[in-house]
C-alpha cells in the first residue's frame, strides 16, 4: 500500500492537497480489497446480482417443473412414491370423459372470456380517454375488480348468483324480463356462462387500463387530421387507433390468455367444477384429482396438459416482442 | 496535474473496430481536443481513458501509472458529460460534494472546495437547488463545478456544449478556456464541432474511422492539413476540392480540368513533378479566393458563373461554377453580383493544396 | 397541447343526445356493472340475517338497502373465527415476500439493464418466461417439495414461493425503469470515486424510487390476492391467509354464512384497496409496465 502511494506521489506534483487526496484511497491488497476489485468486473458483478433470483427461481420453478414431469410419469399418491408408469397417466386422462370436458371448457372459457375482455376493455378505454368530470375517480374505481382479492370478490358474485336469494333474479323479475328464476350456477350450460361473465368482469379493467395507457401515447393530432380528412369516429378507430394500439393489444391479450387458460380461483369458488363436472377447467380438475383425491401422478399430468398450449403462447409472445423491438 | 499517454490503443466491439492503433502523448497542463465526425472513435478513446470502456489492446498511462486495469474511481480524473449527468435526487451542493464524500474528505474541506468552485463559476445562489430547477447553462456550470472541486489530475469532457443553444455555447466555450488557463489541469475534450476544437485546443487531434488523421496546433491543422479529410473537416465553409490533371506546358507545371486551368505554385512544383499527367485533387479554401482584379496574374485566376449568393452581413458566400466544378468563395460584403453573373476569381497561390487521389495525403 | 390530450377531446362531436347515447350511458353502465358486486358486499355485510334470507319474491323485500344495519357479522368474524389472525398472516406474508422480491428484482433488473456479461440475454429471457408460468401449472409438485423442505403449513411456504411470480415481474418492471435512467449518471459516479455497487445503491436506486414503489405495490397486491398456493400449502386455521380462511372456515359443508362471508370479503379487501387508493398512479404504472416491460 505505501509503495503504491509513494509511486504515485513521485509521479504527481506532490503537493499538500495531493497528499490529502491520495490518502483517501489507498489501494488495498487485503482479501476485502481483492473482493472489491472483483466487484468492479461486470461479469462477476452481473452474475452475483442475479444469483438470488436464479436460486429462488431454480428452486421453486425449475425444480418443481422437472419434479412435476417426473411425478406425472409415476403412479405416486399422497405418502406413496408409486412406481414409474411411463405415459400411463396421460393415456388415462386422455380417455377420461371429465378431462375431455375440462379441456373443452378451458378452451371455450379462454376464448369467450378473452374476446369479451378485449372488446369491453377497449370500449371502456376509449370512454376513459375522453375528458369528463370525475375522470380520475372513475378510472381509479374501474380497477377495483382487478385489485380486490379475486376469491373475495367472487364470493360476492356467488352470493349474487345464489339459487334462492339471487339479487340478479330479483331485479330481472321486477323489471319484467323473467318469470322464473335463472339457475345461474345450477344449470350446467348457464354455469359456464356465469363463470365466464365473472372472469370478464374481473379481467376487463386490466385491458381497459393498459389499453388506456397505450391510447394516451397516440398523438391526438392524428385524430384531428383524420377528422378533417372526413373520417367518422368508427373509421378513425379502425384506421388509426386500432393499428397504432395493436402492439400493446397483442401483448396484453397474450398475457391475459395465459392467466385465463390457467385460471383456478373463479371456478373453484363459484362451482367447484360442478354442476356434474360441467365447469371444470384444467386447473380445477388437477386440484380435484391431485389434492382432493390424492392421486399426485395423475393430477400432475392434468396440470401439465396445459403446458403445450402455454408454451405455444409464450413462444408467440417472445416472437412478437422481438419483432416489435426489432422493428 | 499529469500527462496522459496512449500507446497502440485499440478497441474492438463484437463486429466493430472502433479505435485503431491510437498513439498520443498529452503533456501536463495541455488542453487537447479530439475532434471528428460521429463514429470516429473519439468518444470511445475518451471513455477508455476514463475507464468506462475496457481496453482491447494497448496501454494508457495517467501520470506515470498504467491505468489499464484500474477502475474509474481510482484513476483520479473528472468527467463532464454531454447530458451533464447531474444526480437528479441531490442538490447542487451534494452533486458537487459527491466525489469528495466518496473520497472521505473532511466536511469543512468539502464545504470550502465547493464554495470556491461555486464562486469561480458564479453558481453560489444555486447550491440548494435540485438539477431540475436549473436552466441548461446552469446545469452545465454545475457539471463543470462538480469536476473541478476534486482537483483531479485530468479533466475529461465529452461533448459538454452540444446540448446548449448556439449563443450559450459560445459563451461557455470562452469560460471553459478561461477556466483552463486558471486551473492549468490537463484536459481532454471531445467534440464534433471543429470550431470548438480550434478555439479551445492547445492541440487538436482529428480522428476518422478509428484512426488518428492528424495531431497538431489549430493553425497547423488549418494551414497544413495532412490529408484531404483533415483539410475538408477543419474550416467552415469547408475547403473546395477539384479533381485536376497535372500537365507540363511551356516549361512550367499546370493543373487543369474543364473550366479551370492554373499554374502550380513554384513552392509545390517540385513535389508535384512526380504526378505528371496524373490526376490529383486541388484544394483551396473559400477565404483564399477573391474577385480577380487587373493586378492578378492570369496564371492564378479562372472564370466562373454565379449560382447562389448568400449574404451573411460581414461577408458573402458565393456558390460558383467553373465549368462543371462547384466552388464556394468567401468575398467582401461589398461585392454586388446575382445569379447568372459571370465572374473571374483569383486564388492565393501560397494557399493552394494538392492531395494524392489514392492515399488522400497532402502532396 | 396539454388541454388537448386524449383522442379528439375538444372536437365538435355532434348533438347532445349523440353524446348521451354513445358516451354517458355506456360509461354509467360500466361504472354500475363494475362496482355493483362491491356494493352488494357492503350491503350484505351490514344486513341482519333476518333480512338476508327473505324469499326473493317476498313483498317486503328491499334488497338494495337495509333499514337496520348491524355489526353482528363483523363481530362474529372476529369472535368466532380467527379472522384477525388471517389478516395478520396475510399482511406478514405479503410484506415479506414483497421485500424479498424487490430485493432480488432490483439486483437482477439492474444487472440485466446495465451490465454486459455472458448469459445476460439467456437469463433475461428465462426470467421473462417464468413470469408467464402460472402457479396452477406447478402447484402439485411444489406441494411435494414444500413438504420435503419441511415448510408445509408455515408462512415460509408462501413467503418463499410467492417470489417465484413476483421476482420476474419486479425484475421486468425495474429493468424497464433502469433503462430510462441515463447511464452517464453512474458513469459519472464511478469517476467521482464510487464503486459499481456504490453507484448502483447511492445513485441509481434512489432515482428509481417511483419504479420501486410501483413494483412493490403491485407485488404486494399480487401476494395479498394469491390463492392456490395458500390453499394447498396451509392446513391449520391459525396459519391461513384471508382468502383461504374465508373459503374454508366460513363454509360448513353446504351451508354458507353469507353475512360473515361478505363482511370478511369486505374487510379482507380494505387493506389492498386502501393501499391502492393512496398509490393509484404507481399501481397503474406498475400494471402497464408489467405488460410493456
Amino acid at each position: 500500500m505505501s509503495k503504491a502511494r509513494s509511486r504515485v506521489i513521485a509521479g504527481g506534483a506532490g503537493q499538500a492537497a495531493e497528499a490529502a487526496r491520495l490518502t483517501a484511497f489507498p489501494r488495498e491488497t487485503t482479501t476485502l480489497g481483492i473482493f472489491a476489485r472483483l466487484l468492479e468486473d461486470e461479469r462477476v458483478l452481473g452474475s452475483l446480482l442475479l444469483l438470488p433470483t436464479v436460486v429462488l427461481l431454480g428452486l421453486f420453478i425449475a425444480y418443481p417443473f422437472v419434479k412435476g414431469v417426473w411425478l406425472s410419469l409415476t403412479s405416486a399418491t399422497v405418502g406413496n412414491p408409486g412406481e414409474f408408469v411411463w405415459f400411463g397417466n396421460y393415456v388415462k386422462i386422455w380417455n377420461d370423459s371429465i378431462f375431455q370436458r375440462a379441456a373443452a371448457n378451458t378452451f371455450v372459457y379462454t376464448g369467450v372470456a378473452t374476446v369479451g375482455k378485449l372488446a369491453l376493455g377497449m370500449w371502456l378505454a376509449l370512454l376513459l380517454n375522453r375528458h369528463f368530470r370525475g375522470k380520475r375517480l372513475v378510472r381509479a374505481s374501474m380497477l377495483l375488480p382487478f385489485i380486490v382479492p379475486t376469491v373475495l370478490s367472487t364470493f360476492a358474485w356467488k352470493w349474487m348468483f345464489d339459487p334462492t336469494f339471487s339479487v340478479l333474479n330479483w331485479s330481472l323479475y321486477h323489471l319484467g324480463f323473467i318469470q322464473t328464476r335463472i339457475g345461474w350456477l345450477t344449470d350446467p350450460t348457464m354455469a359456464l356462462g356465469s363463470v365466464i361473465l365473472v372472469n370478464i368482469w374481473r379481467g376487463m379493467p386490466f385491458y381497459a387500463i393498459t389499453l388506456l395507457a397505450g391510447l394516451q401515447t397516440v398523438n391526438p393530432e392524428l385524430h384531428e387530421a383524420a377528422a378533417i380528412d372526413g373520417a367518422t369516429g368508427w373509421q378513425r378507430f379502425w384506421r388509426i387507433t386500432w393499428p397504432l394500439l395493436l402492439p400493446v393489444t397483442m401483448v396484453v391479450t397474450l398475457f391475459s390468455i395465459i392467466q385465463t387458460f390457467a385460471d383456478f380461483q373463479l371456478v373453484y369458488v363459484l362451482t367447484g367444477g360442478g354442476p356434474a363436472n360441467a365447469t371444470h377447467l384444467f386447473a380445477t380438475y388437477a386440484y380435484q384429482i391431485g389434492i382432493n383425491t390424492g392421486l399426485l401422478g395423475e393430477g400432475a399430468a392434468v396440470s401439465l396438459a396445459m403446458f403445450p398450449m402455454l408454451f405455444l403462447i409464450v413462444v408467440i409472445q417472445l416472437w412478437y416482442i422481438r419483432r416489435v423491438e426489432g422493428a | 496535474m499529469a500527462q496522459v499517454m496512449m500507446k497502440d490503443l485499440n478497441k474492438k466491439y463484437d463486429e466493430v473496430h472502433a479505435v485503431k492503433d491510437v498513439n498520443l502523448h498529452i503533456r501536463d497542463k495541455e488542453f487537447v481536443v479530439l475532434v471528428g465526425p460521429s463514429g470516429c472513435g473519439k468518444s470511445t478513446t475518451l471513455r477508455m481513458v476514463a475507464g468506462l470502456e475496457e481496453i482491447t489492446a494497448g496501454e494508457i498511462t495517467i501520470g506515470d501509472r498504467i491505468v489499464n486495469d484500474l477502475p474509474p474511481k481510482d484513476r483520479d480524473i473528472a468527467m463532464v458529460f454531454q447530458n451533464y449527468a447531474l444526480y437528479p435526487h441531490m442538490t447542487v451542493y451534494d452533486n458537487m460534494a459527491f466525489g469528495l464524500k466518496m473520497r472521505k474528505f473532511p466536511k469543512p474541506e468539502i464545504a470550502k472546495r465547493v464554495g470556491d468552485a461555486a464562486e469561480i463559476l458564479g453558481i453560489q445562489e444555486l447550491l440548494k437547488r435540485k438539477p431540475r430547477q436549473l436552466s441548461g447553462g446552469q446545469r452545465q456550470r454545475v457539471a463543470v463545478g462538480r469536476a473541478i472541486v476534486r482537483h483531479p489530475q485530468v479533466f475529461l469532457f465529452d461533448e459538454p456544449l452540444s446540448n446548449l443553444d448556439a449563443k450559450l455555447r459560445v459563451q461557455m466555450r470562452v469560460e471553459l478556456k478561461r477556466l483552463h488557463d486558471r486551473l492549468e489541469t490537463t484536459a481532454i475534450y471531445v467534440t464534433h464541432d471543429q470550431v470548438e476544437a480550434m478555439t479551445l485546443g492547445d492541440r487538436v487531434v482529428v480522428m476518422k474511422d478509428g484512426w488518428i488523421q492528424q495531431v497538431g496546433e489549430p493553425l497547423e491543422l488549418y494551414g497544413k492539413p495532412a490529408n484531404r479529410f483533415v483539410a475538408g473537416f477543419i474550416g467552415s465553409p469547408s475547403m473546395n476540392f477539384v479533381d485536376v490533371t497535372v500537365a507540363d506546358a511551356s516549361g512550367a507545371l499546370w493543373v487543369e480540368t474543364a473550366g479551370l486551368r492554373v499554374k502550380v505554385p513554384p513552392a509545390l512544383s517540385g513535389r508535384l513533378g512526380a504526378y505528371k499527367s496524373q490526376h490529383v485533387t486541388l484544394g483551396i479554401r473559400p477565404e483564399d479566393l477573391r474577385v480577380a482584379s487587373g493586378s492578378d496574374s492570369a496564371d492564378y485566376s479562372f472564370d466562373t458563373v454565379v449560382e447562389v449568393v448568400e449574404p451573411l452581413g460581414s461577408e458573402i458566400l458565393l456558390d460558383l461554377k467553373a465549368g462543371p466544378n462547384v466552388i464556394v468563395a468567401r468575398v467582401e460584403p461589398t461585392v454586388r453580383v446575382k445569379h447568372g453573373d459571370k465572374m473571374r476569381l483569383a486564388l492565393h497561390p501560397e494557399r493552394v493544396r494538392f492531395f494524392d487521389n489514392k492515399t488522400e495525403l497532402a502532396i | 397541447m396539454a388541454g388537448r390530450a386524449g383522442s379528439g377531446a375538444g372536437m365538435v362531436e355532434g348533438s347532445r343526445w349523440h353524446k348521451w347515447v354513445f358516451f354517458h350511458v355506456p360509461l354509467m353502465v360500466f361504472v354500475v356493472g363494475t362496482l355493483f358486486p362491491f356494493y352488494w358486499m357492503l350491503v350484505t355485510a351490514f344486513r341482519p340475517d333476518g333480512e338476508l334470507y327473505r324469499p326473493w319474491r317476498a313483498v317486503n323485500n328491499t334488497p338494495f338497502w337495509t333499514t337496520q344495519p348491524t355489526l353482528e357479522h363483523a363481530i362474529y368474524l372476529f369472535k368466532q373465527t380467527m379472522f384477525a389472525t388471517w389478516l395478520w398472516n396475510t399482511m406478514f406474508i405479503a410484506l415479506l415476500s414483497t421485500l424479498i422480491s424487490l430485493f432480488c428484482g432490483l439486483l437482477a433488473g439492474y444487472a440485466l439493464a446495465r451490465l454486459r456479461f455472458p448469459l445476460a440475454g439467456g437469463l433475461g429471457t428465462s426470467i421473462f418466461v417464468t413470469y408467464l408460468v402460472p402457479p396452477t401449472l406447478l402447484f402439485i409438485p411444489l406441494a411435494n417439495i414444500i413438504r420435503d423442505f419441511r415448510l408445509g403449513d408455515t408462512p415460509w411456504s408462501l413467503i418463499l414461493t410467492y417470489p417465484t411470480f413476483l421476482i420476474p415481474f419486479c425484475t421486468w418492471l425495474l429493468m424497464g425503469y433502469f433503462k430510462t435512467i441515463p447511464k452517464e449518471l453512474e458513469e459519472c459516479a464511478r469517476i467521482d470515486g464510487a464503486t459499481r455497487v456504490r453507484a448502483m445503491i447511492q445513485i441509481i436506486f434512489p432515482i428509481a424510487t417511483p419504479g420501486i414503489l410501483s413494483a412493490g405495490i403491485f407485488a404486494f397486491t399480487l401476494s395479498w390476492n394469491e390463492f392456490i398456493y395458500a390453499l394447498v400449502f396451509l392446513s391449520s386455521p391459525q396459519q391461513k391467509t384471508v382468502p383461504v380462511g374465508v373459503v374454508s372456515e366460513l363454509i360448513r359443508g353446504d351451508v354458507f354464512f353469507w353475512g360473515p362471508l361478505m363482511a370478511g370479503a369486505l374487510l379482507g379487501s380494505i387493506p389492498v384497496a386502501l393501499i391502492y387508493s393512496f398509490f393509484v398512479e404507481h399501481y397503474v404504472a406498475g400494471l402497464t409496465g408489467a405488460v410493456k416491460g
